[in-house]
């Protein structure tokens, strides 16, 4: 019985825990900048809680530790499971699971002390970047190690999705963090100017597109059908929407630049292939939600289907909504606004934070041999709690942002402002309280998770290696 | 905006690439059947009670 090949659980487990606490932790530092925003003072003078340091704070660890963590926790799940092979080298997958935490700790340290390449969404320093890339080759290495070692020769539509999602996310990061060390903890772009703002929004894009998009529709098309029992809508449509959206996604950055000193033709560039976009992800999309097509029913009692399907249709918003955006003149109004804001809050908590929490729901009570969560009621809990929050966000978000626009463009006959700067943060102030309200909604929502990830993992057996069912047996 | 003569280049190759990999997937025959794929990850049962065998 010792040939018989193991599927590597534990590595899953202890990434998909990780999701819900950095999901806590970050969301939680998202809370407290909302709440700044509201009343300044919450800053308490300490600069190492000050909204600039705090804020990438913010993003670094709801982006990559608790999206990060999904992502490998999943990955891993789905691409042993799809490919009926065990996990390629466990001890490079426990470094990916450890260097990925050092990574994040790493960020948590060096962010509130003000260590910071200010690049978006690319600020940790270059000895993190470094091992950043050391992390995501073993990642690499691991993901694609199963997909050659596996024992069916069809390649499963997910595990296409992952894989384009780990393979771009190295590009991306090795290009964008080009830097020239000055210090241990202070490096310089070897990009400049306009330059160096292009290269940042090819990244800042195409991070969204691969690693916001791609990787969690390679979680989308394994855990709809599974958690709803039937084969995804059209597996034609799924293959088409892979190698669709690969090929049209890299040229979305430069709506980010609109109106700026990059050159007009390559901003309408950006805004053209943004267009583009909206058709693979409507493609993607509805294929998703048609996956429930004759199982509409078990909608109404089944919360981990609430949380797939809700996500959907918030990727299908949140992916018309963004070309719509990147259209000159809606951008013209939208940007720099919190329209803008809502708009990221709309994918990130509607779209890949309840994509997550669902495949969640369906991975954690498998890792310690049950077939359900502890309470399937908190479930549902969690999920009203959650979609609220996420519709108080926005809503007051797109008035806020929309208002902002306006009162920004308005002038007098005479040619001078309507409204001083000032005056627009003032008429913000009741929308930040709503949207402080929807953040918390949201952040209780995953105290609840967490509860009940507890009452089902603790005192129950981890299942650590789980045997190969060989892929004959299903013949 | 020097910038283009990476950028744009890099993006060629990345689509000649992405190319070759989709010829590779048409020609090995990942996609000659484009319905049994999606029912066979319902046939693997990854519910706990299911030990294998």
């Amino acid at each position: 019985m010792d040939a018989q090949p193991m599927y590597n659980y534990k590595v899953v487990r202890q990434f998909a825990v990780m999701t819900v606490v950095w999901g806590i932790v970050g969301m939680l530092v998202g809370v407290i900048i909302a709440a700044q925003l509201v009343w300044p003072e919450l800053n308490m003078e300490i600069p190492w809680l000050s909204y600039g340091r705090l804020r990438p704070l913010h993003t670094n660890a709801v982006i990559f530790a608790f999206g990060g963590c999904a992502l490998f926790a999943t990955s891993y799940y789905v691409v042993q499971r799809t490919c009926h092979a065990p996990l390629f080298s466990p001890g490079l997958a426990a470094f990916t699971f450890w260097g990925w935490q050092l990574v994040i700790l790493l960020a948590a340290v060096t962010l509130p002390l003000g260590i910071t390449t200010s690049k978006e969404y690319a600020e940790l320093e270059w000895p993190i970047d470094i091992l950043i890339t050391l992390v995501w080759v073993a990642y690499a290495v691991v993901f694609f190690g199963t997909i050659i070692k596996r024992t069916i020769s069809h390649i499963y539509v997910a595990n296409w999705f992952f894989g384009g999602f780990i393979l771009t996310v190295a590009l991306l990061h090795i290009v964008n963090s080009m830097e020239m060390p000055a210090s241990m903890w202070k490096s310089y772009s070897v990009f400049s100017g306009a330059q160096d703002a292009m290269i940042q929004w090819w990244y800042g894009h195409n991070a969204v597109g691969f690693f916001l998009t791609a990787g969690f529709l390679g979680m989308m098309y394994y855990f709809v059908p599974k958690q709803a029992g039937r084969p995804v809508y059209s597996y034609r449509l799924s293959v088409v929407h892979f190698w669709a959206l690969i090929f049209t996604y890299m040229w979305a950055g430069p709506h980010h630049l609109h109106f700026t000193a990059l050159p007009d033709w390559t901003q309408s560039l950006g805004m053209i292939f943004s267009l583009i976009l909206l058709a693979p992800s409507w493609g993607g999309m509805i294929n998703g939600i048609m996956t429930l097509s004759g199982a509409w029913h078990k909608l109404r009692t089944d919360p981990i289907l609430k949380f797939l399907v809700t996500s959907l249709s918030f990727y299908g918003m949140s992916t018309f909504e963004g070309p719509m955006m990147s259209i000159k003149t809606v951008n013209a109004l939208s940007h720099y606004t919190d329209w803008t804001v809502g708009h990221v809050h709309s994918g990130a908590l509607g779209w890949v934070a309840m994509i997550s929490i669902g495949s969640l729901y369906y991975l954690l009570p498998r890792m310690v041999g049950k077939t359900e969560m502890y309470s399937v009621r908190l479930i549902t809990l969690h999920f009203w709690v959650a979609t609220i929050g996420v519709v108080l966000y926005i809503a007051s978000m797109w008035i806020a942002g929309v208002m902002q626009g306006l009162m920004w463009r308005a002038f007098n006959p005479d040619g001078t402002l309507t409204y001083s700067f000032a005056e627009a943060v003032k008429a913000m102030y009741p929308y930040y309280g709503i949207r402080l309200l929807g953040g918390l909604m949201f952040l209780s929502g995953m105290l609840i998770m967490a509860y009940n990830t507890w009452k089902t993992l603790a005192g129950a057996k981890a299942e650590d290696r789980v045997p190969v069912v060989p892929a004959a047996a299903h013949a | 905006m020097d910038i283009l003569y990476l950028l744009i280049p890099l993006s060629l190759v990345l689509v000649a690439l992405i190319g070759a990999v989709f010829w590779w997937a048409v020609k090995s025959g990942q996609f000659e059947d484009l319905e049994g794929p999606g029912h066979r990850i319902l046939m693997d049962d990854d519910s706990p009670d299911n030990k294998g065998g």
